[in-house]
């Protein structure tokens, strides 16, 4: 079997990928159709190139399907619990920023922290009678982050897309969403609590702790390791 | 390792112990409604325990203790005073630590008793203490209702008391209010510049959300009000940290308290409960000389006890759960009562560690 690297199958995160392991003497390329996910890879020996959801790269990671993947910090804390023990990091990539931010409408001038989102969501509750929502897809990362800073009254309304605009349409108070510039927030009236930042991600390449490596497939990621390893 | 059966023959054989004292069986059902758990609670519990929905009943949750559904019945149907036992499974997801069990059983004892609340702590701690004996384990006691009576009781505006009170059980966060009501720390310069303007606000953003601009404001006046208060006094402050650090045997950890009353005299109701509550115990055989006390037990784990609270652990093993632990919940009844409250003191045993450690020591 030869060594399987994941790589999201769409879009400028792909052809990042493709670009930074061009740089570094591994040619990945698409093959037949725009709607086929399959892939070819050149300039490694045994490699073969998986083109998946950028979603989905972190269970197939831990599920041992992949040896290695290319994926966001963000969607491996989320998605895998104790994620150091089931994927290693092996290279940041440099592309695709991102942070997960808490952000809330612009004019609430009183509000700057955590302190004061606590004490904003402990009056929200008493005045409407339930707590405050926050929009989000990252669920664990966010109940985790603002259980360790204390804060309680609030609720996580579950968005999949287009989460800045809920506050406008009442589903939520404020939310916790990706963003590499801000900009997007800022175009909804949002901002950036002072220490609201969850997470810093990037693209960044992970090995699977779970798969398992034949011989053949070990000289793949050695061969592979060392052409990273000379272009860094 | 003890069988499932023996686990489910020794909780059989507690509830009967525990119905032979005069307690009724209840069975609360697996699955409760989430919205009551996560109203308690809050979004912690979803990583505490399951959930599971169907589009009729919307989210429900795999019990994760039987505390809450036992309250709920009581405070509907229940007839006064009553005492319950109940046997059965828990589920407690489990996102971290691979040996902690997602699913144990329980057996529980609890009193709803409008007399002599000293008493009733004392009858439930010797209870649980009689099921243990033998088992080389340590208790450990504490009072909530002390450090609350302590907040209370600080010469400070009702605000920042009752944004002390809801914090009781976030050590962290309590204590970073504490030392921005006392004055310490600096004030961030979003504040100090929130501070410097007067009148109402409007800015050029617009108003979005369900928060209106009026509580923007009204909590704006909120601030410049509080900025205006002088801060916590020095003696307070360092009498309620002298509180939260006690730690000793029962009968020199009274006398810490007693002293620390001087700066804080509103804990003095509390300490004479829980000097009650000592005598009862003492009269029920318990060797309350030796028993530790720790004022801040029970304040990170057990978000509904708000008096008494008590758990034992196993000696020699730092990382196991308690096999016994419970307390006081009287606000808890408040909270599920629908306008009824009654004082109310439960305990719970994991028969499953405790077969372990007999095990163990055999």
């Amino acid at each position: 079997m030869s060594l399987k690297l994941g790589v999201p199958s769409k879009g400028r995160l792909m052809e990042k990928t493709f670009d930074w392991f061009a740089k570094r003497g591994v040619t990945l390329s698409r093959t037949g159709s725009e709607r086929e996910y399959a892939g070819a890879v050149e300039g490694v020996e045994g490699m073969e190139l998986i083109l998946l959801s950028a979603s989905e790269i972190p269970r197939e990671l831990a599920a041992g399907r992949i040896h290695l993947g290319v994926t966001g910090t963000d969607l491996v804390q989320e998605k895998l619990p104790r994620w150091e023990q089931q994927v290693e990091e092996l290279e940041p990539m440099g592309f695709g920023f991102a942070d997960l931010v808490l952000a809330v409408p612009q004019f609430w001038i009183d509000v700057d922290n955590l302190d004061d989102l606590d004490a904003v969501a402990a009056a929200f509750r008493q005045t409407h009678g339930h707590r405050l929502r926050i929009a989000t897809k990252y669920h664990r990362l966010v109940r985790e982050f603002l259980n360790e800073a204390g804060v309680a009254d609030y609720q996580l309304v579950d968005s999949q897309g287009a989460t800045e605009g809920t506050v406008k349409n009442e589903t939520a108070e404020m939310v916790a969403d990706i963003t590499s510039t801000g900009e997007t927030l800022r175009a909804n009236h949002l901002k950036l609590l002072s220490d609201g930042l969850v997470l810093k991600s990037q693209a960044t390449l992970w090995r699977s702790r779970e798969a398992s490596y034949s011989a053949e497939e070990k000289s793949a990621l050695k061969a592979l390791l060392k052409g990273i390893e000379q272009a860094g | 390792m003890p069988t499932r059966s023996d686990i489910l023959a020794r909780a059989t054989r507690l509830r009967m112990t525990f119905e032979a004292a005069g307690a009724q069986v209840v069975d609360p059902p697996l699955l409760q409604p989430a919205e009551t758990l996560l109203d308690l609670y809050g979004e912690d519990i979803r990583a505490r325990a399951y959930i599971t929905s169907d589009a009729l009943r919307g989210e429900q949750m795999l019990r994760p203790d039987f505390t809450v559904p036992v309250v709920q019945m009581h405070m509907r149907e229940g007839a006064e005073p009553a005492r319950y036992t109940y046997a059965g499974e828990v589920f407690r997801r489990q996102e971290h630590d691979p040996d902690r069990a997602n699913e144990y059983v329980q057996v529980g004892y609890e009193v709803f008793d409008r007399n002599d609340p000293a008493s009733a702590d004392a009858e439930v701690f010797a209870l649980i203490a009689l099921q243990l004996r033998g088992l080389p384990l340590r208790a450990a006691t504490g009072d909530i209702g002390i450090l609350m009576a302590a907040v209370e009781g600080l010469n400070t505006t009702e605000k920042r008391k009752s944004a002390l009170m809801r914090h009781i059980w976030r050590p962290r966060r309590f204590r970073s209010l504490l030392e921005r009501y006392a004055g310490r720390g600096t004030v961030p310069e979003s504040r100090k510049k929130l501070l410097s303007t007067e009148g109402a606000l409007s800015g050029s953003a617009p108003e979005i959300g369900k928060r209106r601009a009026a509580e923007v404001d009204a909590r704006v006046d909120l601030l410049r009000a509080d900025a205006a208060m002088p801060p916590i006094s020095e003696h307070e402050l360092l009498a309620l940290e002298a509180l939260m650090a006690v730690r000793e045997t029962l009968p020199y950890a009274i006398e810490q308290m007693r002293d620390i009353a001087v700066d804080l005299p509103a804990i003095l109701p509390a300490l004479d409960r829980l000097e009650a509550r000592t005598a009862a115990m003492k009269a029920r055989g318990i060797d309350v000389d030796t028993l530790d006390f720790e004022a801040s037990y029970g304040r990170t784990s057990m978000e509904y006890y708000d008096g008494f609270v008590f758990g034992f652990y196993a000696e020699g093993h730092p990382g196991l759960p308690p096999l016994a632990s419970g307390g006081r919940y009287d606000a808890l009844t408040r909270q599920l009562g629908q306008g009824g409250e009654i004082p109310a003191v439960g305990a719970v045993l994991r028969p499953d560690l405790m077969l372990m450690l007999e095990e163990g020591k055999s």
